[in-house]
């Protein structure tokens, strides 16, 4: 099927996994094979649910005790000296193979190290483990390894705790701990997705270097197309724990035999798809629009979250300076820490402004008094990011979207709401019945319809929208992306629509604002900002995005070399 | 386009996995007994019929009891003092000549009695000074901290006796002598509840949907009602079992030391124990074993049942029955070539090929 590599480090045969639950067995995963050739990415893609964390997990006997598996799962030692069937393994059989025929590279890196002892006696330990190393042998290896993924000064750096590097340093140092006994294979579970993009392009980058000078395998589990077509030699797409498409990574972008493959494929935002868009809405504007009062206009806008205990001040936002005209959608780029959140939290009234000057209709929120805000509440609508905790667990749909009009006193009690409520939940695309369910009764994308009904209940002016994608599947993401057009355009509310992702911000907004360590460095249309980038960091942030085409990204890889 | 999303995202009436059961099967202690299995199981069952035989002797006390409990003499004349058991007293009578089995039977009223008083009142105080003081946070939460912290560092049981002290003035009716006992005992519990239901707030009230009713504009009256207290008290059913087991304990200690209630207002397990210290070096056993065994076996009930509610409650802690493995599929497993693989071959009931 494929030009057969020299040898497969990791052989799944009819792998079958189920899980005991209160609600019954569930299956994960359903007779999926698979092999991993030595040297070679393979990437498993598919929806949250899809199976492909289990699958990888079990290349590692790593599963919960409630988990039966079946099957067989051959994994290959380095030198091709060893094979094992993990499935059948004793405890102390995979306390020898992890590690030195396959390790592991988990999401967060700030959870994956031990915060209580030194980096270089973590990656150590697993030396310690598996061989007789004495003190210095084990110390000169860890710096070693520290050196080779890239960790400058790692002589010094090997004394230091997981809290004296960055989010990008500590998933090298994870990764430096999968490398230090040289296995064969390398699980790497989400290892970007709790990155910023600019960081994630680094250790996407470091991870093909595991390749080309270790010459490891890797297992990547990704739901980020651009981050396959970025680093996989191979593809296996998993849909409900099954594969429904093996193929090389070229040949899966390019030609899609699979419907499910091919949809997914379809979801993933692309750059430069919103174009036409945001021309049509400029064009279809009345001509003293320019002119009109800004729903919301920030000048100077200073936002400082006070150190505690001697620490200085933290400033969130530094002299950020926009405004919002009605029916105008402002997306707001940046990385975590940029200050993006804190701005349309500080719009809703739920953080303080320091300094400078923040107006929203036309009040002044710096000093503005909680009693005196209460009623332009009523204009504002807003969207959480994580829908699995923006509803109260206890309340059904209906009672949580009723809420905002019974505050309001445009409904006495829920009951009297549901009029509304019905309408609402039919204009986000919610069976009416789906008022009687509780939260949990709802999947994620049905969740955060649910919120945007919500959000608009009151017939907003503006709507302010917290990355309320990002919790999202692509293919689910897409259809809310979608519904949000629909809706605006419709009820041309204002909008701060805030993300990490150029490209779904590049689909929706009219302007695009991006920020950078709480300062606004570039704001345009989407076609001055993407198209034509000025500042420097703007520049390296679309470099540094995956696009879903292999060839396109080996191009854009080149480009992001030169802007490092 | 937008039909399409429909069709896919909102299969209309297809129940979600995990629904919880609705009607009677979702009352609080049902649910658990119908999820629970093996040992689990077998702890809770243990606990319902002892606290079950407790509530229903308390209920019933006046009919099961042969006597009153301060009965000393019948038509045939005065009991006696430290009467072995016979046919006429089961379980004998103690050194104050009351029978010790109408004692026992109306012991479990008084502790009844102090249970509810007890943990209604440091519910209803604990709660809702936890709730402030988690919400509103500031100096009150400050001041609110320190004083339960103080309580703490006291002996609960020294704690108890001066409230009871304070409160009861050396009078010793059943009110009174209830009332001092389920006091001093709401001064210990309510910072427990206070500490629990406090740091729950502080953890929900940063929860998105509390911040989204904030967005809404709702006042912190209907925050904190609508919104964090169903959420922040979903625990307390586990502290309240077990804070019940430790009011007994609490009640029986008093009685001990001479601080419950006379005789002669109502029966109590712990006065009982005192006055039949003497008796045991003299081998009349009867006085002591069955008010203590009385004490164990309700203390018992109780912290089974909650701590097998605790456990239940935790899904890292709570075993699942394991799926039958079907036999159904033989042929789709393979079997690994050179290493005859014990388990699976075991599991689909077909030897290595």
């Amino acid at each position: 099927m494929t030009t057969a590599p020299a040898r497969d480090v990791v052989e799944i045969e009819n792998l079958s996994v189920t899980f005991a639950t209160d609600a019954g067995d569930v299956d994960a995963v359903r007779d999926v094979s698979l092999t991993v050739g030595a040297g070679e990415v393979l990437a498993i893609v598919g929806e949250s649910g899809s199976g492909k964390t289990v699958t990888a997990r079990s290349i590692l006997g790593l599963l919960p005790e409630t988990a039966l598996t079946r099957g067989a799962i051959l994994l290959t030692s380095k030198d091709g000296s060893e094979t094992h069937d993990v499935v059948t393994l004793s405890r102390r059989g995979l306390g020898e193979v992890r590690g030195r025929d396959a390790a592991m590279v988990f999401q967060e890196p700030s959870t994956a190290l031990n915060p209580v002892f030194p980096v270089g006696w973590q990656i150590a330990e697993g030396l310690r483990a598996h061989g007789d190393y004495s003190k210095k042998e084990a110390r000169a290896k860890a710096i070693d390894v520290m050196r080779r993924v890239g960790i400058p000064d790692p002589e010094e750096r090997v004394d230091h705790y997981p809290h004296q590097f960055s989010g990008g340093q500590k998933q090298r140092i994870v990764i430096a701990q999968a490398l230090a006994l040289d296995p064969g294979v390398i699980i790497a579970d989400e290892p970007t997705t709790a990155l910023d993009v600019t960081v994630q392009a680094e250790i996407l980058d470091l991870l093909r270097r595991c390749r080309d000078e270790f010459g490891t395998a890797i297992v990547l589990i990704t739901h980020n197309m651009g981050v396959v077509a970025d680093l996989a030699d191979r593809v296996a797409v998993m849909y409900q724990g099954r594969i429904v498409e093996q193929a090389d990574v070229r040949t899966l972008f390019s030609a899609p035999v699979d419907e499910y493959t091919r949809q997914l494929l379809g979801s993933v935002p692309r750059l430069g798809e919103g174009r036409a868009r945001t021309a049509d809405r400029a064009g279809a504007r009345a001509p003293g629009w320019q002119e009109a009062t800004p729903v919301v206009e920030a000048r100077d806008l200073r936002i400082v979250y006070p150190g505690r205990l001697r620490r200085p001040d933290f400033v969130a936002v530094d002299g950020v300076s926009f405004a919002i005209r009605p029916g105008e959608v402002l997306g707001l780029v940046g990385e975590s820490g940029s200050g993006k959140t804190t701005i349309g939290r500080a719009i809703a009234g739920l953080t303080k402004v320091t300094g400078g000057s923040l107006t929203v209709h036309g009040a002044e929120m710096n000093g503005m008094k909680e009693r005196a805000f209460r009623p332009l509440r009523e204009r504002i609508g807003f969207v959480f990011q994580d829908p699995a905790s923006s509803f109260n667990p206890l309340l059904t749909i209906a009672d949580a979207v009723a809420e905002p009009l019974v505050v309001h006193k445009r409904a006495k009690n829920p009951q009297e709401a549901r009029g509304r409520v019905d309408e609402l939940l039919e204009a986000v695309q919610l069976p009416k019945s789906f008022g009687d369910r509780f939260p949990h009764e709802l999947s994620g994308g049905q969740r955060q319809r649910a919120s945007l009904a919500r959000a608009l209940a009151l017939d907003p002016e503006l709507l302010i929208a917290d990355e309320p994608t990002s919790a999202l599947d692509v293919s689910v993401q897409k259809r809310v992306l979608e519904l949000f057009d629909e809706l605006q355009r419709e009820l041309g509310f204002a909008c701060l629509f805030i993300s990490h992702d150029l490209a779904v911000v590049d689909l929706l907004a009219d302007r695009i604002a991006v920020l950078y360590k709480g300062e606004l460095v570039e704001e345009g249309t989407g076609e001055q900002v993407l198209g034509a980038p000025q500042h420097p960091y703007t520049q390296r942030l679309l470099a540094s995005l995956p696009v879903p085409d292999p060839d396109e990204q080996a191009l854009r890889r080149a480009e992001w070399d030169r802007l490092r | 386009m937008a039909t399409s999303t429909t069709a896919v995202d909102a299969p209309a009436d297809v129940p979600a996995p995990g629904r919880r059961p609705r009607g009677w099967r979702g009352l609080p202690v049902i649910r658990q007994l119908r999820q629970s299995v093996g040992l689990q199981r077998g702890m809770l069952v243990a606990g319902l019929v002892l606290t079950g035989i407790f509530l229903v002797t308390a209920i019933f006390a006046p009919l099961l009891a042969p006597f009153e409990y301060s009965q000393l003499r019948d038509p045939s004349g005065a009991f006696g003092a430290q009467q072995a058991p016979s046919s006429d007293h089961w379980l004998g009578t103690t050194v104050g000549g009351y029978d010790v089995l109408s004692r026992v039977i109306w012991g479990t009223r008084t502790a009844l009695y102090v249970i509810v008083a007890a943990v209604l009142m440091s519910i209803v105080i604990g709660v809702l000074l936890g709730l402030v003081a988690g919400y509103f946070g500031g100096w009150l939460d400050r001041v609110l901290v320190v004083v339960a912290d103080a309580i703490y560092a006291f002996p609960s049981l020294l704690l108890a006796i001066v409230v009871g002290i304070v409160l009861n003035g050396g009078e010793s009716s059943l009110r009174g002598g209830i009332m001092a006992a389920a006091l001093s005992i709401t001064v210990i519990f309510v910072p427990q509840y206070l500490r629990v239901v406090r740091a729950e707030t502080v953890r929900i009230k940063a929860e998105a949907y509390v911040e989204s009713a904030r967005v809404i504009g709702a006042s912190h009256w209907r925050i904190m009602s609508r919104h964090v207290f169903r959420n922040a008290t979903r625990t307390l059913p586990l502290i309240l079992t077990l804070n019940a087991s430790e009011a007994i304990l609490t009640l029986a200690g008093l009685g001990f030391l001479g601080f419950g209630i006379e005789p002669t207002a109502a029966a109590e397990w712990g006065y009982d124990l005192q006055k039949s210290l003497s008796d045991v070096t003299s081998g009349i056993w009867w006085t002591s074993l069955f008010p203590g065994l009385a004490i164990v076996l309700v203390v018992l009930g109780l912290t089974l049942v909650g701590e097998s509610l605790n456990d239940l409650a935790d899904p890292r802690l709570r075993t699942r029955r394991r799926g039958p493995v079907t036999p159904a599929d033989v042929g789709e497993t393979s079997v690994v070539p050179g290493s005859p693989s014990a388990d699976t071959a075991y599991l689909d009931g077909k030897g290595p090929a």
